[in-house]
């Protein structure tokens, strides 16, 4: 259960961009997860709630949207996105494929004022 | 201020860029110091401690090896590994679930770098939060013991599928307690295809030998890697 210190670097990120920015209430924060960051996305939103208290961030809403994993498939040459994360193999040619390009981010993308 | 508008700010900034970028610091420090540093991932009681005594015993023989342990609480394992004769240093994470660069960096402060040839850095049991941390190391390891169940790559994929090697655990139990060790390395490979995986046991010794060359086969490619850039 990692998500709550997670939440609050979510936090302190998020506020030191909204002070620069000049916003005093945000209302929405919008994140990107990858399905290999290994963050449950329920347990953040139960975790960014406690966290953003007293801050501009209280009360916004957590946008998270998931990025499934991308694999570089040798054969096929060329990146391919797998429908399941517990299957490192290409969709087109079925071969196994372990080169992650994308699924672990855990971005910060941007924050929506009032 | 009731005048304002609705409007987005941009950030696109990883949630985690502050240990990343901590992580990449060390790693430049061990590269420089020509150090080999393994990070070891499993479930609690995976036999990390085990597989890290066995290790160091034999490893000592033939080059400067040193151990971070983390755990929650307790010096335990800390003092297990010493006996081994390396350098070893447990750091207590309070309730901390995984290690951050950050700590490894203040717990090896005092350490002369330039003194060790290879690091383990013995994470957390846990196999879930470790794998979003980077901590500088060459490499990921990642144990499944023959007690846990062959299916543990499928339910814990982020950690599996970023292991540089998969060690099959305690397999002096494996007849016992029913593994399937055909299905457990079909699991892992199905998450990580490109991996080699060793199986062991420290108690028998099985596959020590081949864990060992692989540990040589990465101090020799940083010793290569070093070369290069000098």
């Amino acid at each position: 259960m990692h998500e709550l210190s997670i939440a609050y670097n979510i936090v302190n990120i998020a506020t030191r961009a909204a002070q620069e920015a000049g916003a005093e209430q945000i209302s929405a924060v919008h994140i990107r997860i990858g399905a290999l960051a290994g963050v449950v996305a329920d347990a953040l939103r139960f975790s960014f709630a406690i966290a953003a208290e007293g801050t501009p961030l209280a009360n916004a809403e957590l946008i998270i949207e998931e990025v499934p994993v991308v694999v570089f498939c040798p054969n096929c040459r060329t990146e391919v996105t797998l429908p399941n994360p517990r299957l490192f193999r290409c969709p087109s040619c079925h071969r196994p494929c372990g080169q992650i390009v994308h699924g672990r981010e855990l971005e910060l993308v941007a924050l929506e004022t009032l | 201020m009731s005048y304002e508008t609705k409007r987005l700010i941009e950030i696109r900034q990883g949630v985690l860029s502050k240990n990343d970028q901590l992580a990449a610091e060390l790693r430049s420090r061990f590269h420089a110091a020509g150090v080999t540093v393994i990070n070891l991932l499993s479930s609690p009681g995976a036999g990390k401690t085990s597989l890290l005594e066995a290790t160091m015993r034999v490893m000592l023989a033939e080059c400067r090896v040193a151990a971070l342990v983390g755990d929650l609480a307790t010096d335990n394992d800390a003092r297990r590994l010493a006996r081994s004769g390396g350098l070893v240093r447990q750091i207590q994470t309070g309730d901390m679930c995984h290690l951050e660069a950050d700590i490894v960096a203040r717990h090896l402060a005092d350490w002369d770098l330039s003194q060790i040839d290879l690091l383990f850095i013995e994470n957390v049991g846990n196999l879930v939060c470790p794998a979003g941390y980077d901590l500088g190391e060459a490499a990921r390891v990642v144990l499944l013991s023959t007690t846990e169940g062959e299916d543990k790559p499928l339910k814990y994929p982020a950690t599996f599928a970023t292991a540089d090697a998969v060690l099959l655990t305690k397999m002096d139990l494996a007849g016992p307690v029913g593994f399937d060790r055909a299905m457990a390395e079909e699991n892992i490979r199905a998450v990580n295809p490109l991996a080699p995986i060793i199986a062991t046991s420290a108690r028998s010794e099985t596959g020590l030998q081949e864990w060992m060359a692989w540990l040589r086969e990465q101090m020799q490619a940083r010793a290569k890697g070093s070369k290069t850039i000098a």
